[in-house]
């Protein structure tokens, strides 16, 4: 006999679909089938259930090679080499939950090190940008019941974030928006012709880098003013005629992507996108919001504002909590060499990095906690494999419109295998030991 | 003015942050208390004369104390940090922050310098033989308050985001800069005597730049306001006359609209 499980959540992106079923077996040991998730979704549930997959700790030795160690081996060796570096990093954390975050935070300041998530590759600079102007946005749920005019700015969810269309912002008939996709209207801004862009009903093709001048083209045609033939590589007119579209609404969203986040401008892109918003608001009701990607990249955010009052790339090495991307953000401070250790846990450094940040992790006493094989692990010291989380163990973690959902666990990890929260407990209550805090 | 000379002996592995290295914090002290100073290197904190060889005794106050940077200190954050007085003279290339803060005095550097140089700068001279790098004379993280006084000159290359929120002051660029000029400004003036790239003025709601050289994107916020003949750090040149950001919001100065202003030499 199987089980099924509904409402399951599914923890790989920041959409956090929310209606996935699983089929488990009796025991609850194997997962079979899985219900409603896109193949993204369903291929990180059934990963779980690899043959292949690496149940215990393993550290490389001198001659490459790696040997198998206990949790408490890899305990000792993660808390010694925090206690001694003089700058370590702890960098990762989108893909656990908030409770692991919050014990990894502990740990960051018992050591005074670094900490950062993946947003510094992906939406730190949105949060510059957010610093600087503020953000004017809504839930996704407000988007499925009243969003009339769609704009996806260097974002491809038809890939990325593959339900994001279907369960929000295109496809489904909410309360104020009956007739599904007939009800909206779709502005895509990309340089290439993604499969989201054949969707849309304007598609406004952007020279590549020149976001920031298409952006400052719409305020100045939402105000009447004088505008260049031809701005972006987009004739004056189009733009003229997509400003009259995005005042007419009567409620519009802007959701944007790495398209405009690390492109060239990077975070004064997002800064006149919001101001954009703003201006919009004078006319109709308009929100802005960015497609995270990591399921809980935001969690990771929240986690890091609540307790250090800054969102990524927080620095504790002096004692206290500074913030500046580009002197604290982690590519930097591998690039300029600046770190002694360096911590990895939910994300994938080696494959996201350039590789100038990524050999300098080869070089130094590192870990990575992730039940994957990636990359990263193949760059670092010691590699701790753990729990799935969302799949394996349950949590809490934050929607890309910063709804907290509670993730499920529905199925057991191999035996013996411990969560990510277990095992940043254990090296917290010896790093204690170390420091004499205990 | 009485002169401290301090000579790197020992590298730092990582990098140094030299917070106490400034006029202001080595005023009234023997050269034996200057070496006692903090430094931090990661999260460890110790003197500066680990570092650092400590010649001459301070004046007795910042006005009267001018202090050498001698050696490689390309790994040294935060030289003349929050200077009110006095002189700083740093014979090599140094990292980040250089003059971050600074109210007076003068910081002469002699090689490069790295990013948020004269980050939130209120007042005294900064002046740079080498390249500065991004960020200069911007405002600080989530600060809407950049650059309100004093003058920067660069003579060679200055990075991206130049002047970020500048409020006030002058910056002057012998060289090129890089993208974003003045981003947010509600005040100032930046000089670029050689070629600029993209992004000037962005979001500008007051405050002036003058380009010698070429630009390579023009913002469309900027409206074409005609010529005029101008001198300008002692060029006598005619300026093609530009008034933006249009996209931006402005503020009305005895019933008239204030725009920022972007001259470029033909």
């Amino acid at each position: 006999m199987t089980k099924k499980i509904t409402d399951v959540i599914c923890p790989f992106c920041g959409t956090l679909c929310d209606d996935v079923e699983v089929v488990v077996s009796d025991d609850g040991k194997q997962l079979l089938e899985v219900y409603n998730a896109c193949v993204i979704g369903t291929e990180k549930f059934l990963h779980s259930q690899a043959k292949d997959r690496v149940t215990r700790p393993r550290l490389r030795q001198d001659d490459g090679s790696w040997k198998e160690i206990s949790y408490d081996d890899a305990v000792e060796y993660s808390a010694q080499m925090l206690a001694k570096a003089k700058k370590p990093m702890l960098f990762g954390w989108s893909s656990t939950n908030c409770e692991a975050q919050s014990v990894g935070n502990e740990i960051a300041e018992l050591s005074r090190a670094c900490c950062d998530n993946t947003a510094a590759t992906c939406h730190g600079t949105t949060l510059i940008a957010v610093q600087d102007i503020g953000l004017p946005t809504c839930t996704l749920g407000e988007v499925k019941n009243r969003a009339d005019r769609i704009i996806f700015w260097g974002c491809n969810p038809a890939h990325a974030h593959p339900r994001h269309m279907s369960r929000y912002s295109i496809f489904p008939r909410g309360f104020f928006t009956g007739k599904g996709q007939m009800s909206r209207k779709l502005i895509v801004v990309d340089p290439r012709v993604t499969d989201t862009a054949k969707m849309a009903d304007v598609h406004l093709q952007v020279e590549q880098g020149r976001d920031y001048e298409l952006l400052d083209a719409l305020r100045v045609a939402f105000k009447g003013e004088w505008l260049p033939d031809v701005v972006a590589g987009i004739p004056a007119e189009k733009i003229r005629e997509a400003a009259d579209m995005m005042k007419s609404g009567r409620f519009g969203i802007i959701f944007f992507g790495m398209g405009v986040t690390q492109s060239l401008s990077k975070n004064h892109n997002i800064d006149e996108a919001i101001a954009v918003t703003k201006d919009l608001n004078e006319y109709t009701k308009f929100s802005i919001m960015p497609m995270r990607g990591h399921y809980n990249v935001t969690g990771s955010g929240e986690v890091f504002a609540w307790q250090f009052g800054f969102p990524f790339s927080v620095d504790l090495t002096r004692g206290f909590a500074r913030y500046n991307p580009g002197d604290t953000s982690t590519i930097d401070l591998l690039v300029r060499g600046e770190l002694d250790a360096m911590f990895t846990i939910g994300s994938d450094p080696g494959a996201h990095f350039p590789i100038s940040a990524v050999k300098p992790i080869a070089n130094m006493p590192s870990v990575c906690v992730d039940p994957h094989l990636t990359p990263t692990t193949g760059v670092s010291k010691l590699h701790v494999p753990v729990a799935f989380n969302g799949v394996e163990v349950g949590g809490n973690c934050y929607r890309m419109d910063n709804v907290p959902i509670d993730c499920r666990k529905v199925v057991e990890p191999p035996e013996g295998m411990l969560t990510d929260e277990q095992f940043l407990i254990k090296v917290r209550d010896r790093l204690k030991q170390l420091k004499g805090v205990a | 003015m009485e002169t401290v000379t301090i000579t790197m002996k020992n590298a730092p592995a990582l990098y140094l942050e030299a917070d106490n290295v400034s006029p202001d914090a080595f005023a009234g002290k023997k050269a034996a208390q200057i070496a006692e100073l903090s430094v931090h290197e990661g999260n460890t904190t110790s003197t500066l004369g680990k570092y650092f060889d400590v010649s001459g005794d301070a004046g007795a106050t910042a006005a009267d104390t001018k202090v050498v940077v001698r050696g490689d200190v390309k790994k040294v954050k935060y030289l003349g940090f929050k200077m009110t007085a006095g002189e700083l003279v740093i014979e090599g290339t140094a990292d980040q922050y250089v003059g971050a803060w600074m109210k007076g005095g003068k910081i002469l550097a002699k090689g490069d310098i790295g990013a948020f140089a004269a980050t939130a700068m209120k007042g005294g001279e900064l002046t740079v033989e080498g390249n500065a790098g991004n960020y200069l004379g911007a405002a600080y993280r989530g600060d809407w308050r950049g650059m309100s006084g004093g003058k920067i000159l660069v003579k060679g290359n200055a990075g991206s985001d130049i002047g970020m929120y500048m409020l006030g002051g002058e910056i002057i660029v012998n060289g090129n800069a890089d993208v974003h000029v003045m981003t947010h400004a509600e005040g100032g003036k930046t000089i670029i005597k050689g070629n600029a790239a993209s992004k000037l003025g962005g979001q500008m709601v007051e405050g002036t730049i003058f380009v010698f050289g070429s630009i390579e994107v023009m913002m469309p916020g900027f409206k074409p306001n005609g010529e005029v003949e101008l001198e300008v750090d002692g060029t006598k040149a005619k300026f093609a006359h530009f008034i933006g950001d249009m996209g931006e919001r402005h503020k009305k100065k005895k019933g008239v609209v204030v725009y920022g202003n972007l001259y470029k030499k033909i």
